[in-house]
């Protein structure tokens, strides 16, 4: 594995909770190049020839292994685009840790985007983790825009987790999902935007099969200046089960916008949306006051809750 | 000790002042379990919120241990022993039981899970099931009172005041209320207590009981004197009323 710097080490801890290389199989991608790639006997993983990304192949049957593909940038100015092809053979059952850090301290703009498609076989299983970080005291820009599309099929499920707390000036994130009968999504989004930042989270969420589930909720908290933008869409096409969720705190000058999206076109199609955005509640301040906490102490303590 | 002293509140109403405490003033001498009675409206919670510092007292002043806190914040208050349970307990998204057992009890104490456990079981919950809960609508009215009252213990308090503990729960929670009292009183040792209550039960635990109407002090004294010219008024409610007081 190529040596990583000391910012580099400290991205792969933040996005993928790595302190060393990870075991099972692994590609860590720091400044545009591959710092390391390990297959193993069920996951393969190889680059793509024509444009810049990987093939992650996992064979059916595969229990209970993972695939780490965390991203780190640490060099000012840089632009990438990368597609990820995620293969599930049926019946198997993997935890895929991604996730992209970026460290800009100079005057340029940095920005990753990545495309990850999932097609998850029959019965399949995958947990999918995705922790966004930006750090860095320079005035270039940190970009993130990821596009995420999943495909379950019969019985296949997945269960999402996308994170960014700190540090992403501006995101532009999709969402697509297309789920067959008895396939289930789980969506869960937390989200945190600071100073000028702009967080804009899109789904559109498609189910064409009988008693397939799909529930997208996302907690948000938009402090200073920043703008939150959260357009979730899904569409029921068979008898199933839909249910979307926008919970947020602004703060500040902060201010948030969230679009319920919902489209019937079955007659037994269970769609349902739910938003709330508003300040944090006074009455929380002051029990956590009475508890002995400042009122700065009291936010950090309700923030940090709501967003675990 | 905690002293009221000529301790006045008033509210803009349309532009009028309203008095909701009226030139009160007593004490809540060390290791005294105090109960506030009277009726509805009277100004009962208004006192409590004046204690723990949510209100500030249009006039008058607040001690402390002989410390003048009139002008002290909440967190100040409460960093100099002074706890406070709510009426209507606060809910939040994502912090667990032990999360604010934990916040209670303080960072220097770094409370262990053994012991947020047995505040638990102090107030009646089986401390396995409801730790890692979070404190959230999934909790019922019952539930959250007692954690809250969890919490007031937690923080090992030199005064701590309830607001109107019995309220919104149902009668089956209030009978294990009246033993966390109990024993409460019982172990009063170095702490003194301030329950705001028109429970008769509960009035019968007090060493003292002062009657707040129309936001004055109408009478304090010994229960023993002050409890035989309350029973059977809205100052203080037999306990088989307090289902019927809890639908209210």
């Amino acid at each position: 594995m190529i040596q990583l710097d000391e910012i580099q080490k400290r991205l792969l801890r933040e996005v993928a909770d790595l302190h060393d290389v990870p075991i099972g199989a692994y590609n860590i991608r720091a400044n545009g190049t591959s710092a390391g790639r390990q297959s193993t006997e069920n996951i393969e993983i190889t680059p793509k020839t024509d444009v810049s990304g990987l093939d992650i192949r996992v064979k059916p049957g595969t229990k209970r292994e993972s695939v780490h593909i965390p991203v780190v940038m640490s060099e000012s100015g840089l632009k990438e685009l990368v597609y990820n092809d995620f293969y599930i053979g049926e019946d198997s059952d993997v935890v895929i840790v991604a996730g992209c850090g970026i460290d800009n301290c100079g005057p340029k703009d940095s920005e990753h985007d990545g495309i990850h498609r999932f097609f998850v076989g029959k019965n399949a299983k995958i947990r999918y983790v995705e922790k966004h970080y930006g750090s860095g005291t320079g005035s270039g820009k940190r970009v993130l825009n990821p596009v995420t599309e999943v495909y379950l099929e019969e019985g296949a499920s997945a269960e999402m987790e996308m994170v960014q707390i700190r540090g992403v000036d501006d995101t532009d994130r999709i969402t697509k999902a297309e789920l067959r009968a008895g396939a289930k999504l789980n969506v869960r989004e937390r989200l945190m935007t600071h100073e000028e930042q702009r967080a804009v989270s899109t789904y559109d969420v498609v189910i064409n099969g009988e008693d397939a589930s799909a529930d997208v909720v996302s907690r948000s908290v938009a402090r200073d200046d920043s703008y939150q933008r959260f357009d979730a869409k899904i569409t029921g096409n068979a008898p199933c089960h839909g249910h979307t969720e926008c919970d947020s705190i602004i703060m500040d000058r902060g201010r948030i916008l969230a679009v319920p999206g919902l489209e019937a076109n079955n007659v037994d199609a269970e769609l349902f949306h739910e938003a709330a955005i508003g300040k944090i509640a006074g009455d929380q301040l002051i029990k956590l006051m009475t508890l002995g906490l400042t009122e700065a102490e009291a936010e950090e303590q309700i923030i940090n809750g709501f967003l675990k | 000790m905690l002293e009221l002293s000529h301790v006045s509140f008033e509210v803009d109403d349309e532009g009028q002042g309203r008095e909701i405490i009226r030139d009160v003033s007593f004490t809540v001498p060390d290791r005294r379990f105090v109960v506030v009675t009277g009726p509805n409206g009277g100004g009962k919670s208004t006192l409590a919120r004046l204690i723990a510092g949510i209100r500030k007292p249009t006039s008058g002043q607040i001690f402390f241990n002989g410390e003048d806190i009139t002008e002290k914040s909440i967190t100040e208050r409460a960093r100099m022993g002074i706890s406070f349970a709510f009426q209507q307990p606060v809910r939040f998204k994502g912090i667990r039981v032990v999360d604010l057992l934990r916040i209670a009890a303080g960072k220097e104490t770094n409370l262990s899970l053994t012991d947020a456990c047995e505040y638990l079981s102090a107030v009646g919950l089986c401390a396995r099931d409801y730790i890692e809960r979070e404190i959230n609508a999934s909790l019922s009215g019952g539930e959250l009172k007692r954690i809250e009252i969890a919490t007031v213990l937690a923080r090992g308090s030199v005064l701590s005041v309830f607001d109107e503990p019995e309220a919104g729960i149902d009668l089956w929670s209030f009978q294990n209320l009246i033993e966390v009292f109990e024993s409460m009183r019982k172990n009063i040792r170095d702490s003194s207590i301030m329950i705001i209550s028109h429970q008769e039960r509960i009035l019968n635990i007090a060493d003292e009981v002062i009657v707040i109407a129309d936001g004055k002090v109408e009478r304090q004294g010994p229960k023993e004197e002050i409890l035989p010219g309350l029973v059977g008024t809205a100052s203080a409610v037999p306990s088989c009323n307090a289902a019927e007081e809890a639908v209210k």
